[in-house]
């Protein structure tokens, strides 16, 4: 019990210092392993509380796949430093406050005397974390199950719609523009002095 | 373990628009150039063929399917109807606009089909999870809508703002909804209404608590003051088109979201957010009637008039009736009709690369187009609450809910704030009719299928306004 707790402990002060230094750190790069940081750190606490199955998938997909995505797409960003740096701590003064109410609150509020009591069972020896999702997953959360597909589906197709330009190469006329297009907009007659 | 196959009728309409969209998306891929508009007709035959089958498979009695995760009954099922319907009738506007301004078509069927589908799985969602699929279902796509004209900074900024302050209030609603599980170890609603009911959990702060952010998430969605920031902007910088979508459907599907989360689950609850109603009810009364005074946008100005709007729809709900939910939606149905109209004649009258969005820009239109005025007259009659349009049934049927549950002081005060209103909308009638306009030429309208659409459109506003008690009705049974 002493060993979990200790894990759990010092897991849950480095998921802590990695999210506000994702938010606090001023290089883009920087927030987002930091943000490798803290997924590893919540892996660790999901892995306490025996959901192994899903502590090992958002290593493998959040921290080797999405992350290392994200952190393509930072280094692509040509990121103005100096514009960072300038208006950081303008907010400061009433984001402290409004962190410290938030958090004031929920700490009153999550205490153990208005958590409904629930003591964690122990899973036993045979318990396995996969075949228990694998039987909900495509029965009883059927329908959730595929409202997230249709949601990835959705949000290619915004992806692709927003970034899709078709090829800039190509060489087709505007008949519109050529149409409307009159002598003034082609010919323009400048006044030039004469040569002796 | 068996498992035991869920029931897949009453969920047909959702199949059939699904397996449509992505007809939609497979055909315009490999369609030859000859048949030029077929994905806006087999769209619009994907939400004729939905509104059917809703219709077909209407639930006179609510069933519950797939594990608890989706309900139809008569709310739903009323707010299905409207909500194809409405988008039947957004297409029908919109058809032309996104040929004129070269957005990219198919894209723009699709997502709205799309959203289509995450508003209907919305308002049939019976689980905390399905809740938040199809709010998200409803929300990406219309992100990226907005900023489908990407040379345009006012859409970039608009697509921008609403995307992060979507996001935030995604998040908040999550985080309430994990309190919630947390308390009450279930997510279905029904499970999760009936533990909160219980007396085991009475006044547990935790709930209290889940409550507090569940009712942020749902005033953000519905744009009521203080969650309200995003909807000027939002609604200035989209596109008309995205502006129509985003003014009329979408806000049934806030409203679906507000029935399952703040009725079928906290209608115990309603002494305790009832107050925070009240605060946000007059705040969003007093604020989008006054600043909409201002504005010289006409779709900043009729976005500050939704935010009152909503203020006028939460009193129904501060009275917390029966009668009073079902006239909180009768008041949205027809809050829906009406924008409908306002932002469906701002398309029809936008030409090529030309937005009709200031209010300067409807000089004179009596003598340019005098149909057009005067529908646009009705819709603006409406909006105030004048009589015998159906704006005013609704504006009286709210109040009429809110005294009889002994609230006098907030109806009068309701009362004082649509007079205020009154005054915009009047300004709007003035600029048309007694305004003249720079350029004198009339305006002419191509396509029959449009003109028919928007006044049957604005003169079901009056027909309802004469005729209100049928759905009036059907909207007070949706809570029985």
């Amino acid at each position: 019990m002493l060993i979990e707790q200790i894990v759990f402990i010092a897991f849950s002060l480095m998921l802590i210092f990695a999210a506000i230094m994702v938010v606090c750190s001023k290089n883009a790069v920087t927030s987002a392993l930091y943000l490798v940081y803290a997924f590893f750190n919540s892996a660790v606490l999901w892995m306490l509380m025996q959901a192994e199955f899903l502590s090992l998938v958002l290593i493998f997909v959040y921290v080797g796949a999405v992350m290392t995505l994200f952190l393509f797409v930072v280094m692509m960003l040509n990121i103005n430093i100096e514009n960072l740096r300038r208006s950081r701590m303008k907010y400061l003064p009433i984001g402290i406050l409004m962190t410290a109410l938030i958090v004031g609150i929920v700490i009153y509020v999550v205490m153990p005397e208005h958590y409904i009591s629930l003591t964690p069972v122990k899973a036993t020896e045979h318990y396995s974390n996969i075949s228990s999702l694998g039987m909900v997953l495509y029965t009883h959360y059927l329908y959730p199950f595929e409202l997230a597909a249709v949601l990835l589906l959705a949000a290619i197709i915004g992806a692709i719609s927003l970034t899709h330009v078709g090829n800039p190469k190509r060489k087709v006329q505007n008949i519109n523009k050529q149409i409307q297009a009159n002598k003034q907009s082609r010919l323009r007659i400048i006044k030039m002095p004469s040569e002796k | 373990m068996t498992f035991q196959l869920p029931n897949f009728i009453p969920a047909i309409p959702e199949m059939f628009l699904f397996v449509m969209t992505m007809l939609v998306l497979l055909v315009e891929l490999f369609h030859s150039p000859r048949f030029k508009n077929l994905g806006y007709y087999l769209a619009q035959l994907t939400l004729l063929g939905a509104l059917i089958l809703t219709i077909k498979f209407y639930a006179f009695q609510s069933v519950v399917t797939f594990h608890g995760s989706y309900i139809l009954d008569h709310a739903a099922c009323l707010l299905k109807i409207f909500i194809f319907a409405s988008s039947f009738f957004v297409l029908i506007y919109t058809k032309d606009y996104i040929k004129e301004n070269h957005l990219p078509q198919t894209e723009y069927y699709v997502l709205t089909l799309l959203i289509v589908l995450g508003m209907s799985v919305l308002v049939s969602a019976y689980s905390m999870i399905t809740v938040y699929l199809g709010l998200e279902l409803l929300s990406l796509p219309l992100y990226a809508m907005i900023a489908f004209k990407r040379d345009s900074g006012l859409c970039a900024e608009a697509a921008m703002k609403y995307f992060i302050m979507g996001a935030v209030a995604s998040g908040i609603l999550l985080y309430g909804i994990s309190m919630l599980y947390g308390a009450t170890q279930s997510l279905v609603i029904s499970a999760v209404a009936e533990k909160i009911a219980s007396a085991s959990l009475a006044n547990n702060l935790l709930i209290t608590f889940g409550l507090v952010f569940v009712f942020a998430g749902v005033m953000f969605k519905l744009g009521a003051v203080p969650f309200h920031m995003w909807v000027p902007d939002v609604y200035q910088g989209s596109p008309n088109a995205v502006t129509l979508f985003i003014a009329s459907a979408t806000k049934l599907a806030a409203f679906g979201l507000t029935v399952r989360l703040l009725i079928d689950t906290f209608h115990v609850l309603h002494p305790i957010w009832q107050h925070v109603a009240m605060v946000i009810a007059i705040l969003s009364m007093g604020i989008g009637n006054f600043v909409a005074i201002i504005q010289t946008n006409f779709k900043r100005m009729l976005a500050y008039s939704s935010i009152a709007h909503m203020g006028y729809l939460l009193l129904g709900l501060i009275a917390g009736t029966e009668a009073g939910y079902g006239a909180a939606m009768f008041y949205m149905v027809i809050y829906v009709i009406m924008s409908l109209g306002a932002f469906g004649l701002l398309v029809i009258l936008s030409r090529s690369g030309y937005e009709v969005e200031n209010i300067s820009d409807l000089k004179g239109l009596h003598t340019r187009n005098p149909w057009l005025a005067f529908l646009m007259l009705l819709v603006m009659f409406s909006m105030a609450g004048i009589p015998p349009s159906a704006g005013f049934f609704a504006k009286i049927s709210v109040l009429e809910a809110l005294v009889s549950a002994h609230l006098v002081w907030l109806a009068a005060l309701a009362l004082i704030f649509a007079i205020i209103g009154v005054y915009y909308y009047i300004r709007v009638v003035k600029t048309m009719y007694f305004d003249t306009a720079e350029d004198e030429s009339k305006i002419v309208i191509y396509g029959v299928g449009k003109q028919v659409a928007i006044s049957v459109n604005c003169l079901s506003v009056l027909a309802l306004g004469i005729l209100p008690t049928g759905l009036f009705n059907l909207c007070i049974l949706a809570f029985k």
